[in-house]
């Protein structure tokens, strides 16, 4: 059991959350309550990346940001090593894989509130962010919380970007899902079994508590 | 007023994701250094940097794969100091875009190795006078070997084929592994009579009792020469390791894992 890579996996699936829920909670709100010129646009570029294969992603990360580029060059010259084969790296591509996964439950879940409470909120005197915090996301949070839990097991589960941007690097860009690729390619049967059994538990349990939590808090909703 | 409210929302989001980015930077702490290393070379480097690690207490990381994706991670940019190819071309092609300290040294002659996995109809002989009758009887299902544009071994293999005039007749079912592992992989669980893959995987432990293999003449493909390269990057530790890969110790392992060694 390769225990690093555990680790790397689990800080993975976090980091994409703490960068992505914001991202996620504005972007859902934009497109949930305003109309825009092209807003057909910008929900299909969200909803993109579920449909590409993830080597379209590692091809243009590679391209963009690989050590042959200008822009590679110059984030490699500011933060010392190359966006590819970094941890920093494998976040963003793992922030852009999992767009859709969190913006389209919270999209959903901010659509679902009829306009007339807004309305009555903003009548009320409350403020834009007194809106949000005290109406929008309680209502919504059972929508907020299946976005989060599906991107945090879809980062789990992430294998095809991670081995084209990611290197196989210990402890830096070896998840776990590479680390049962890397140990099959080795003959290690064994080593893979267990890996591949534990990141069966944790996506169950994480998908189990997802569907507890959400029908829990609709209820009392 | 929902126009600056969205803006704020914007604000603070790009605050919150700045924030995070900046958090899971690596903090300078002493990482060993990364070795990556041909697909072929698993079994072997592993045992050499065990006893690296026990004669000298420096610890490596070791990253395998095909020796052409490796080259082309590290024209990429990954953080490698050390590069074991299966090959003579693709480290002389960093060292051509500049990103060795020189030209490198061969340090094993690999050979190649026809395998049957157990229970195949193949029956394994170092002239493929089994394969050929497998063939002519269109008994072949599949047949795996390494991906010739990115494995030196699938190189050799493909040249062996083709040498005995095979390649024609089975490219329609040959099956190609990323690298000379995965080939191995599709030789021994997926629904192949065998496959040409290194002689170094064909006798590693961890292929014991999963089949029979024999080992091909190296008159019969152009030798495979394994290069290796220290890379710009590398710090003192590499330098270490890449001078212990030469030592008499390193090299009986290696002669012992199914690789000729240079004098």
């Amino acid at each position: 059991m390769d225990w690093t890579a555990l680790g790397v996996s689990l800080r993975l699936g976090v980091a994409t959350l703490i960068v992505l829920l914001p991202i996620g909670l504005w972007l859902g709100h934009l497109l949930a309550t305003r109309s825009f010129p092209g807003k057909a646009l910008i929900e299909a570029l969200i909803t993109v990346p579920l449909v590409l294969p993830p080597t379209v992603l590692g091809f243009y990360l590679l391209v963009t940001f690989g050590a042959r580029s200008p822009l590679g060059q110059a984030f490699a010259s500011i933060a010392g090593h190359a966006l590819p084969f970094s941890f920093a790296g494998l976040l963003l591509a793992s922030a852009i894989a999992n767009l859709p996964f969190v913006v389209q439950p919270i999209q959903r879940a901010f659509e679902a509130i009829p306009s007339g409470v807004r309305d009555a909120a903003a009548c009320c005197g409350l403020s834009p962010w007194q809106r949000f915090f005290q109406i929008d996301l309680p209502l919504a949070w059972p929508g907020v919380l299946t976005a989060a839990m599906l991107a945090f097991a879809h980062t789990l589960g992430e294998f095809g970007v991670v081995l084209m941007v990611g290197g196989n690097l210990p402890g830096e860009t070896r998840t776990l899902s590479i680390a049962i690729y890397d140990r099959m390619q080795a003959f290690d049967d064994r080593g893979a079994g267990v890996m591949a059994a534990t990141l069966l538990v944790v996506a169950v349990g994480t998908l189990m508590l997802t569907t507890t939590l959400a029908g829990r808090t609709t209820r009392r909703g | 007023m929902v126009q600056s409210f969205q803006v704020q929302v914007l604000r603070w989001c790009a605050v919150v994701a700045l924030v995070a980015l900046a958090s899971v930077s690596p903090a300078g702490v002493q990482k060993p250094p990364v070795v990556a290393a041909a697909a072929s070379m698993n079994a072997a480097l592993t045992a050499i940097a065990a006893q690296f690690e026990q004669a000298r207490g420096r610890h490596v990381d070791l990253v395998f794969g095909a020796s052409g994706a490796l080259t082309r991670q590290i024209r990429d940019g990954a953080p490698f100091e050390v590069f074991l190819a299966a090959d003579d071309t693709f480290p002389q092609q960093l060292t051509g875009a500049g990103l060795t300290r020189d030209a490198g040294v061969v340090y094993a002659i690999g050979r190649l190795a026809l395998f049957a996995p157990t229970g195949s109809p193949l029956t394994v002989d170092a002239g493929l006078a089994g394969l050929a009758s497998l063939v002519r009887d269109g008994r072949v299902t599949r047949f795996a070997i390494a991906n010739p544009e990115v494995a030196p071994y699938g190189q050799a293999a493909e040249a062996v084929l083709r040498r005995h005039g095979l390649w024609d007749a089975m490219r329609p079912r040959i099956v190609l592994g990323d690298s000379v592992a995965q080939a191995a992989q599709f030789a021994t669980t997926g629904n192949a009579v065998g496959g040409l893959v290194a002689w170094s995987v064909a006798v590693a432990p961890a292929m014991a009792g999963r089949g029979t293999s024999v080992v091909i003449p190296a008159s019969d493909h152009p030798p495979i020469r394994h290069r290796m390269v220290l890379l710009k990057r590398a710090g003192a530790a590499a330098a270490e390791f890449y001078a212990y890969l030469q030592t008499p110790a390193a090299r009986a392992i290696l002669k012992s894992s199914g690789f000729e060694v240079p004098e």
